[in-house]
C-alpha cells in the first residue's frame, strides 16, 4: 500500500514525530511504500539540522535523514510554516527538502491512505 | 493514479481561531488545495466552530484578523462547509451567529461524511 504521511507537532516536545518515524520504518519493513513525509505546523522543525539532544536521547532529525538515505523517502517541509519558524535552506538537515503546500495535496491525491499524525 | 484523478478531500477544523496557530494554517492548506480541483469540504466542530463566529477582534492579542479569508472561501468555489450542531449549541451558539453560510448536521451524519472520504485532514 501507498501512504502519505504528514506531521504535524515538533520534535521531543510532542509524541507525534516519534510515531510518524515508528510508523514509516514499520510500513516499510512490510514492504508498503511512502510516497511523501510532509512536515507542517511546529513539525517543520523536524527538519533542522541545528537539533542537538542529549547523548542518551534518541536523534530525531538525523533518524528522518537516515531514512531517507536508507529508503529514499520523500521529505518535504512546507516552506510558509519553515520560514514562520526560521527554518530556511541553510540550517535544514540532510533528506530534507523545502517546497509547497501543494505537495501535501499531491501526495494525498497519489496515496492509498494518508496518515495524520499530530493533535 | 492518473493527473486527472478527483479524490473527496475533507477538512476539519477543531480548534479555537487563536491561541494555537492551527486554524491559520488549516486555512491556508485548504487555498492551495483549492487549485488542484479536488472535492472539498470543510468541517467546524469542538471549540472550531469559533473559527466562523462572527466578530473577531484581534487588535488587543496584535494578531492578524483572518476571519474575512473564511468568507473568500466561495471565490475559490470551495462551498460545502458543515458545522457540528451539538458543538454549536454546546457554546450557545446558532448559524445566525456564523460570518458565512453553513450546513448544520448531526454528529452521526458528520461521521458518516466522513467515511465517504478518500482524505480526511484534521487541524
Amino acid at each position: 500500500m501507498k501512504f502519505a504521511i504528514l506531521v504535524n507537532e515538533g520534535p521531543y516536545t510532542h509524541q507525534a514525530a516519534d510515531s510518524a518515524y515508528l510508523f514509516c520504518r514499520a510500513a516499510l519493513a512490510k514492504g508498503h511504500e511512502i510516497v511523501r513525509v510532509f512536515f507542517y505546523h511546529d513539525g517543520v522543525n523536524n527538519a533542522t539540522r541545528l537539533t542537538e539532544p542529549p547523548q542518551d536521547d534518541r536523534h530525531i532529525v538525523n533518524r528522518w535523514s537516515r531514512l531517507a538515505e536508507e529508503h529514499g523517502v520523500d521529505l518535504v517541509v512546507c516552506v510558509a510554516a519553515a520560514l514562520r519558524r526560521g527554518i530556511r535552506e541553510e540550517n535544514l538537515a540532510s533528506g530534507f527538502r523545502i517546497s509547497g503546500l501543494g505537495q501535501l495535496i499531491e501526495a494525498g491525491i497519489q496515496a492509498d491512505r494518508t496518515v495524520t499524525f499530530g493533535d | 493514479m492518473s493527473e486527472g484523478t478527483i479524490k473527496k478531500f475533507m477538512y476539519v477544523n477543531r480548534k479555537a481561531p487563536y491561541g494555537t496557530i492551527y486554524a491559520l494554517e488549516s486555512l491556508e492548506v485548504v487555498l492551495i488545495a483549492a487549485a488542484f480541483d479536488q472535492d472539498v469540504s470543510l468541517v467546524f466542530m469542538d471549540d472550531g466552530v469559533y473559527q466562523l463566529r462572527k466578530g473577531h477582534q484581534t487588535k488587543g492579542i496584535e494578531v492578524k484578523n483572518f476571519q474575512p479569508t473564511y468568507r473568500a472561501l466561495e471565490d475559490y468555489d470551495i462551498t460545502r462547509l458543515y458545522v457540528e450542531r451539538e458543538a454549536l449549541q454546546a457554546r450557545g451558539l446558532t448559524a445566525d451567529d456564523l460570518c458565512v453560510p453553513v450546513e448544520v448536521l448531526e454528529r452521526a451524519e458528520i461521521g458518516r461524511l466522513m467515511e465517504q472520504q478518500d482524505v480526511v485532514f484534521s487541524f
